[in-house]
């Protein structure tokens, strides 16, 4: 499984790839930004991608926008600080698949991950 | 004529602001961290001292403006870093500023969800200098969070208010 981490944290990327390295079979793919997000979807695609909100250059709500224009199936999860119920209606309008909110135990990101491939996998 | 001269007004602590970053602070290093913390006492700020040699700052825009900044000394700030990222870092790596910036931009995110006003969040600024302030807007209270933990102590500043 090819999976793209965008987060402007290479600490948050590290712990991601922790997380689900436990799962086993993912080949991982990191970006800073939205930009650099893009770039790397230019030339890969992906079966999951985990995209932080707040980023300098293109910010992840942007970000999952520009994806959707092109690519209505790829999975996307948002992982952020922006825990607002606004926010996540924003996001999910956008076009995320699920959400976790900063900070979050290892094993919410895990099922969060499981639950939204198991989901997209019946529908 | 003499001219009475009003003493300062007194500040106080806005309670609804601040309590969410105790909150906050708890959450994420109990949360991401794995360090069990202890939340003190939070007091108004009045002088400058103490100086922190480690800091991430996150400023606030919108219906809430001001900062707030998670202050540490230095080898709180390693033992910390190496319990969040599961690496040893040295003050200069740039990874270390990446996961103090982390741990700043997640209590501060955690605490605006509780405030009643919607505001957002910059990306964090991080400070990396021993004996070091942080200038705070004038005319805020700076309130001081002190937390405790099994590898030192830390300080989140909260120099917040309401936009209007």
């Amino acid at each position: 499984m090819n999976v793209l981490l965008v987060d402007d944290s290479r600490t948050m990327r590290n712990i991601q790839k922790r997380v689900l390295d436990a799962m086993g079979g993912i080949e991982f793919v990191e970006a800073a930004d939205g930009v650099e997000a893009l770039k790397c979807m230019e030339t890969k695609s992906f079966d999951l991608i985990l995209v932080d909100w707040n980023m300098p250059n293109m910010d992840g709500l942007t970000l999952v926008k520009h994806i959707r224009l092109t690519n209505k199936t790829v999975p996307l999860i948002m992982v952020t600080t922006e825990a607002e119920k606004s926010r996540i209606i924003e996001a999910i309008k956008a076009g995320v698949n699920n959400y976790v909110v900063k900070p979050f135990k290892p094993e919410d990101l895990s099922q969060r991950v499981s639950q939204t491939l198991q989901q997209l996998k019946a529908a | 004529m003499a001219v009475e001269t009003l003493p300062p007004k007194p500040q106080t602590i806005d309670s609804t602001l601040v309590l969410p970053f105790m909150k906050s602070a708890r959450e994420v290093f109990n949360t991401m961290v794995g360090v069990a913390t202890t939340i003190g006492k939070p007091h108004l700020k009045m002088q400058p001292a103490p100086t922190y040699d480690v800091s991430g700052i996150v400023g606030f825009s919108g219906n809430v403006v001001g900062s707030v900044v998670v202050s540490f000394q230095s080898s709180c700030a390693v033992a910390l870093v190496k319990a969040f990222s599961g690496t040893e870092l040295a003050l200069n790596d740039p990874d270390f500023a990446d996961a103090i910036g982390e741990l700043a931009n997640m209590i501060a995110g955690a605490a605006k969800k509780e405030f009643d006003l919607i505001c957002n969040i910059t990306v964090p600024s991080i400070i990396i200098g021993c004996g070091h302030t942080v200038a705070r807007l004038s005319g805020v209270p700076c309130v001081v969070i002190p937390v405790s933990t099994p590898v030192g102590e830390f300080a989140v500043e909260v120099n917040i208010k309401p936009a209007k």
